[in-house]
């Protein structure tokens, strides 16, 4: 027994919020389609319940053997609108009900996938579905749900852009939750076991086991013996805190996908913080040095982070996947809170750092009055930040209804609270109302 | 073997120390026929920390069961006692 390792994985586990932040059962549905609705949902319906029967039991299986907290278990599945499309169907609420009672049923914490790939134009399911959406984001609880608007090969969809602006606000002014249960993307991966982003893309397996770690209190807590050192000792650090992390991952991942007889797909190496005291991707980065996040030099300190983590997870595991990097959302981390409250960090420096991390402009209060060509011209900066720099992006804004920059939104649980940040009052309704295609990047053209 | 598989885990003990906790510990494990192959006792930072690598004849042993009870001992003794399956700790540290 070596007791001194022993030790330090009990301190992660205790101390640290060490934790596996979620299996994902990514299930297709191209099975399922049929062109009358009914019976596609029956067979939807059918196909979730007998794949995904003993996901939550596995899980709590694997946490009282282990001792490792598994904060999630949940299901991704193929884009709804390539499901839906065979039916005459004007709107697809009923699919939305379908994956929200299977996902009640089986005791999941969130089902991904009402989703639509529109980074180049609509095929007839996507606009029933983007149309569907605020109904689906206000009336289901765990129905979590994306639309691609852009990709570096395909450029972006300038008029997707525009119309999910609008529905954002639709969205947003039926219920106050809803805007936390969707993504806007730019390049959107298929194999993402994070909500809300997460769908099973039609080149993956029938069925298929992701895994998503998390552990920014121990990366912070291993950083805390490095201080003042140069930045290559805090690299290294990251390193080697992330492939211990990611082995836990890769553990937890093997056994899910042995005990539930479905294939193992990759383990996605992000931080994911909560808002739990010591849970913090923004601790991180002021422990690299800074007074607070946001201020000059946080991009710096949070590319080294992104960077370090991957180099550090990507010998743990198999196999990488997902989104794998930092996320950064406002909401859902105490040191990102504690920083927009006290202004040091803006949304203008927040989508500077979504250049060089995994994710984007995520989980933001805004201003209730903020105009959707505004919201829209946030997606379009952000699918440009990823369509030229060959990364995902996503766009996660929450206008809060009837509340003033400053003041304070609560979402609860894992999702947290934020204050309402300022967004920049001069329009940019005329750019947003060309619509239209913005060209691919000219280093897509790679073949 | 009979068909009966035999795991290792690691059950550690840690909190502040006092009279009868390795006793307590022991009896417990030997009233659930749990074999131990290893211990490791020692004062850290004023904590009793103990490591014990114990084995487990049957694959079906229910593990949420057990930490419960390991729970409720350790209250009644004033420490936390916890169990994982040995894998973990390998995963962790070892290539």
């Amino acid at each position: 027994m070596e007791t001194e390792k022993i030790k330090e994985t009990i301190h992660m586990i205790s101390d640290e919020k060490l934790d596996v932040r979620t299996i994902t059962m990514g299930i297709s549905l191209l099975d399922c389609i049929d062109s009358d609705s009914d019976r596609a949902c029956e067979r939807i319906y059918r196909k979730i319940m007998t794949k995904a029967k003993n996901l939550v039991k596995v899980g709590q299986q694997l946490e009282a053997e282990y001792g490792i907290p598994i904060i999630n278990k949940r299901i991704s599945v193929t884009p709804i609108s390539i499901i839906a499309a065979a039916s005459a169907d004007q709107d697809y609420f009923k699919y939305a009900q379908t994956l929200d009672r299977a996902a009640k049923e089986l005791g999941v914490n969130f089902i991904g996938g009402f989703s639509a790939l529109v980074q180049k134009g609509y095929q007839s399911g996507d606009l029933r579905l983007i149309n569907s959406l605020p109904q689906v984001l206000s009336e289901t609880d765990l129905v979590c749900a994306s639309v691609n608007v852009g990709s570096t090969r395909s450029g972006i969809n300038m008029d997707a852009v525009a119309q999910m602006g609008k529905v954002i606000k639709d969205a947003a002014e039926r219920s106050f939750m809803a805007n936390t249960k969707m993504v806007v993307f730019c390049n959107a991966v298929e194999d993402n076991p994070f909500m809300a982003g997460a769908f099973h893309g039609v080149g993956e397996r029938d069925v298929v086991i992701n895994v998503g770690v998390s552990g920014p209190g121990v990366v912070k807590h291993a950083l805390e013996k490095v201080k003042g050192q140069p930045l290559d000792a805090v690299a290294e650090t990251i390193k080697k805190t992330a492939f211990k992390v990611t082995r836990m991952g890769q553990l937890i991942g093997t056994l899910a996908s042995e005990r539930l007889h479905v294939p193992f797909g990759i383990v996605d190496l992000s931080l994911a913080p909560t808002p739990a005291a010591g849970d913090s991707v923004a601790q991180i980065l002021e422990e690299i040095g800074l007074e607070s996040v946001g201020t000059h030099g946080t991009t710096a300190a949070l590319a080294l982070l992104n960077d370090a983590v991957k180099k550090g997870g990507i010998m743990a595991c198999n196999h990488v996947g997902g989104l794998s990097g930092a996320f950064i959302p406002v909401s859902e981390d105490a040191g990102m809170i504690a920083a927009a409250t006290a202004g040091t960090l803006n949304i203008e420096k927040l989508e500077a750092m979504t250049a060089v991390c995994s994710v984007g402009l995520d989980m933001i209060a805004i201003p209730g009055d903020t105009p959707a060509e505004t919201i829209s011209a946030m997606i379009a900066d952000e699918a440009a930040i990823g369509m030229i720099n060959n990364k995902t992006t996503a766009v996660r804004v929450l206008p809060i209804k009837g509340k003033k920059v400053g003041e304070m939104a609560e979402f609860g649980g894992l999702l947290g609270y934020a204050p309402v940040m300022a967004v920049n009052a001069a329009s940019s309704a005329a750019m947003i109302a060309r619509g239209g295609l913005i060209p691919a990047p000219i280093h897509s053209f790679k073949n | 073997m009979n068909g009966v598989s035999i795991l290792k885990a690691i059950l550690t003990t840690i909190g502040k120390d006092q009279v009868g906790i390795i006793a307590g510990v022991s009896t417990f494990l030997s009233e659930k026929k749990i074999n131990i192959l290893d211990v490791s006792q020692t004062i850290m930072d004023d904590n009793f920390t103990m490591m014990m690598m114990v084995e487990l004849k049957d694959e079906s042993v229910d593990f949420t069961a057990l930490a419960h009870e390991l729970d409720d001992l350790g209250k009644q003794l004033g420490v936390e006692i916890k169990i994982r399956r040995e894998e973990i700790y390998h995963a962790m540290h070892q290539l």
